[in-house]
């Protein structure tokens, strides 16, 4: 016990006299966390979105164009900015400065009419007179087309997603104008309302839990969780070179020749990195529960969940010093462990789901995540934070978490023992 | 006699390597001798003393020091045996006094006979001043220094050094030289490997010219002189039994 306690307290002094890397590891994070979620509010903003600007060049000055800006004005995403001419709206969305342009034809209202009242006309005519359709003169109008400009740097998903908001708004305008149409043949009070426009058929959005609004995590509850992961795994790098600089100061030669076993070493280590873990969460969560507000980011809400948050953590933090201690085990230079923890960190929090949601991902991605460690602590926070799950659901993330720490520890062990062996 | 550390045709045989760097060499040091094994760049000394230390797995041969077996009793045997290793095996951001706290407690030495202990080596080694000062602030002769208190703190029986006055001036070695000479009156034997052959011709009581893995010649250094009919020092000895060939190797 007296020597565990030498070798942790050896461990603190070590952290605390390397100022450059205490800064690295607790603000960096704080600073990744609040640039991060200051960037992706408006994403996980889904109830209250933030408007995107939309160029609109009204060639049709008609009631459908009318229509269109309106029902672009009243949609969620979209906020109507117009534009005198296809030419400097195209030149707009080009340098960027506005995401997408809609460039509306001419005539399109009249033309729209005119389509409309034509196929009106040969229907009625048909069942009144009992003529052919066909006998009727076809109205050969050529089809319209509304034209829409990118940015060049806009991601597919917004561009599919854009696409069909303004089908679906183009769909319903036409049939819309079909209605209207009828209405006027058939009857001569406009406010006899012949057709009921309203949907038929609705959809409403349930809660899984029953609870009366829909968990959907907001910027906070995914960066608090998704950032403190990254930079709690971020502490093999620390803890990698702390362990290949006992290598190249000969410190590790003379701890090899004690009467010391590696695994107290590793244990002096692994106290002082897991609560490093631990104050780097307290951090985040006092920046999300009381910087957010102030920067007008949603505040972390956390009222009954702190000791199953701490434990998520606690076993985060085990895993990444198991994951650490492979790494300094293994590494013989700065130049192996530093790129390599670094670049390693990156891939778990990406196939991890730390930058896009797994569900986003490839099917393929999607299996794989399920071996990143920091894909199983992002899930138990969920938990927590979205699912308001007992430590009973949380036992299979957590377990998880111990075993990799277990095993990653173990091949440490086994992989000095053999290095080393006498 | 028998001997504190008696080895029995010890080999050792890198991985990927042509050549042994140590061949069956068979030795005995007594009990409080300054032992020092001499031998130009490549000829096994470090090798050896890494095994002796339980740092390097033989290949063959087996070895026993106090007799304690190194494979079945290495954890006896490391309580009875110290190690000053060529580089400054110290961490720079912690203090001396910090270094010495920490690899006392690892042969589980605590409390006030650790303090006082540390404190009287500090003071024998001129260092005492310095106590709380972080070692990467301290020159070559402090560090070496400090790196003998380090590997002495917990007395033991046996003492490795890998050239423990290699890059240190002439106050720093003197100082190390006297610490080493009353460690050996209290006990503890010595086994020290130098390029320094005119240090080991005054230090040691017993010295081994080691090349190519073997041993060449083994003695009090005086006698190895008295030998060799054109000697007139322990580095004359040296050149006739290794030759003028340089040992560059990569």
């Amino acid at each position: 016990m007296h020597k565990l306690l030498a070798a942790t307290y050896k461990e603190l002094l070590l952290l605390t006299r390397d100022l450059g890397g205490l800064s690295v590891l607790f603000l960096m994070p704080l600073l990744l966390v609040v640039t991060v979620t200051l960037i992706q509010d408006s994403t996980f903003k889904t109830l209250e979105p933030v408007k995107i600007p939309l160029l609109v060049v009204d060639n049709d000055q008609g009631t459908v164009s009318q229509n269109i800006q309106h029902n672009l004005n009243s949609a969620a995403m979209f906020e109507v900015v117009p534009s005198p001419n296809e030419k400097a709206a195209q030149k707009l969305v080009q340098q960027g400065t506005f995401q997408l342009a809609i460039v509306i034809p001419e005539n399109l209202s009249e033309s729209l009419s005119q389509r409309v009242n034509g196929n009106v006309d040969r229907i009625l005519s048909r069942f009144a007179d009992g003529e052919s359709a066909d006998t009727l003169q076809k109205n050969v109008l050529p089809p319209k087309e509304i034209r829409l400009y990118f940015d060049p740097a806009t991601q597919q998903a917004f561009k599919t997603s854009v696409r069909t908001n303004i089908d679906q708004m183009v769909a319903k305008l036409e049939s819309e104008a079909v209605y209207q149409a009828f209405q006027e043949q058939l009857t001569e009070n406009p406010s006899d309302a012949l057709f009921d426009t309203d949907h038929f058929i609705t959809f409403t959005e349930a809660s899984p839990d029953g609870a009366q609004q829909m968990a959907v995590p907001n910027a906070t509850q995914h960066n608090i969780p998704a950032w403190t992961l990254f930079a709690i795994f971020f502490i093999i790098l620390p803890l990698g070179t702390n362990m290949v600089n006992e290598k190249n100061q000969g410190t590790f030669v003379r701890l090899r020749t004690q009467p010391v076993p590696y695994s107290l070493v590793l244990a002096g280590k692994a106290l002082v990195f897991i609560a490093v873990a631990m104050v780097q969460f307290a951090l985040m969560l006092l920046v999300g529960m009381y910087l957010f507000p102030l920067l007008n980011l949603s505040p972390l809400e956390i009222e009954g969940k702190l000791p199953l948050l701490f434990l998520v953590a606690f076993f985060a933090g085990l895993a990444a010093v198991g994951l650490g201690i492979l790494v300094g085990t293994i590494a013989r230079t700065q130049e192996q462990s530093a790129p390599f923890a670094a670049t390693f960190v990156v891939i778990l929090a990406a196939i991890g789901g730390v930058w896009v949601p797994v569900f986003a991902m490839p099917g393929f991605m999607q299996t794989l995540s399920k071996v990143s460690p920091m894909n199983w602590g992002l899930n138990a926070f969920y938990d927590v934070f979205l699912r308001n799950v007992g430590i009973a659901q949380l036992l299979p993330e957590i377990g998880a978490l111990s075993l990799f720490f277990i095993i990653t520890t173990l091949i440490a062990l086994l992989y000095n023992a053999k290095k080393n062996a006498i | 006699m028998e001997g504190m550390i008696q080895i029995s045709e010890l080999s050792k045989k890198y991985k990927g390597a042509t050549d042994y760097s140590v061949r069956q060499l068979s030795l005995t040091i007594g009990e409080g001798e300054i032992f020092g094994l001499l031998g130009p760049n490549g000829a096994g000394k470090t090798t050896l003393i890494s095994m002796l230390c339980s740092l390097l797995k033989p290949t063959s041969g087996s070895f026993r020091i106090a007799g304690l077996d190194y494979t079945a009793q290495k954890r006896q045997l490391q309580r009875l045996i110290g190690i000053v290793p060529q580089e400054y095996a110290l961490y720079p951001t912690l203090t001396a006094m910090e270094n010495l706290r920490y690899f006392g407690s690892m042969y589980g030495l605590k409390g006030n006979p650790l303090q006082t202990n540390i404190e009287q080596q500090l003071a024998g080694m001129g260092l005492t001043d310095f106590a709380h000062k972080k070692t990467k602030t301290f020159s070559g002769g402090m560090k070496r220094r400090l790196n003998l208190i380090a590997g002495i703190l917990h007395r033991p029986k046996v003492l490795f050094l890998d050239e423990p006055t290699v890059g240190v001036d002439v106050q720093s070695r003197s100082v190390i030289l006297e610490q080493l000479k009353q460690l050996q009156q209290e006990g503890t034997t010595i086994v020290y490997t130098s390029h320094h052959l005119n240090e080991a011709e005054e230090f040691c009581t017993e010295v081994a010219i080691i090349d190519r893995g073997t041993i060449i010649c083994k003695g009090v250094p005086k006698t190895l002189v008295s030998k060799e009919a054109n000697a007139r020092h322990l580095e004359d000895v040296f050149l006739i039994k290794t030759g003028k060939a340089l040992r560059d190797h990569a």
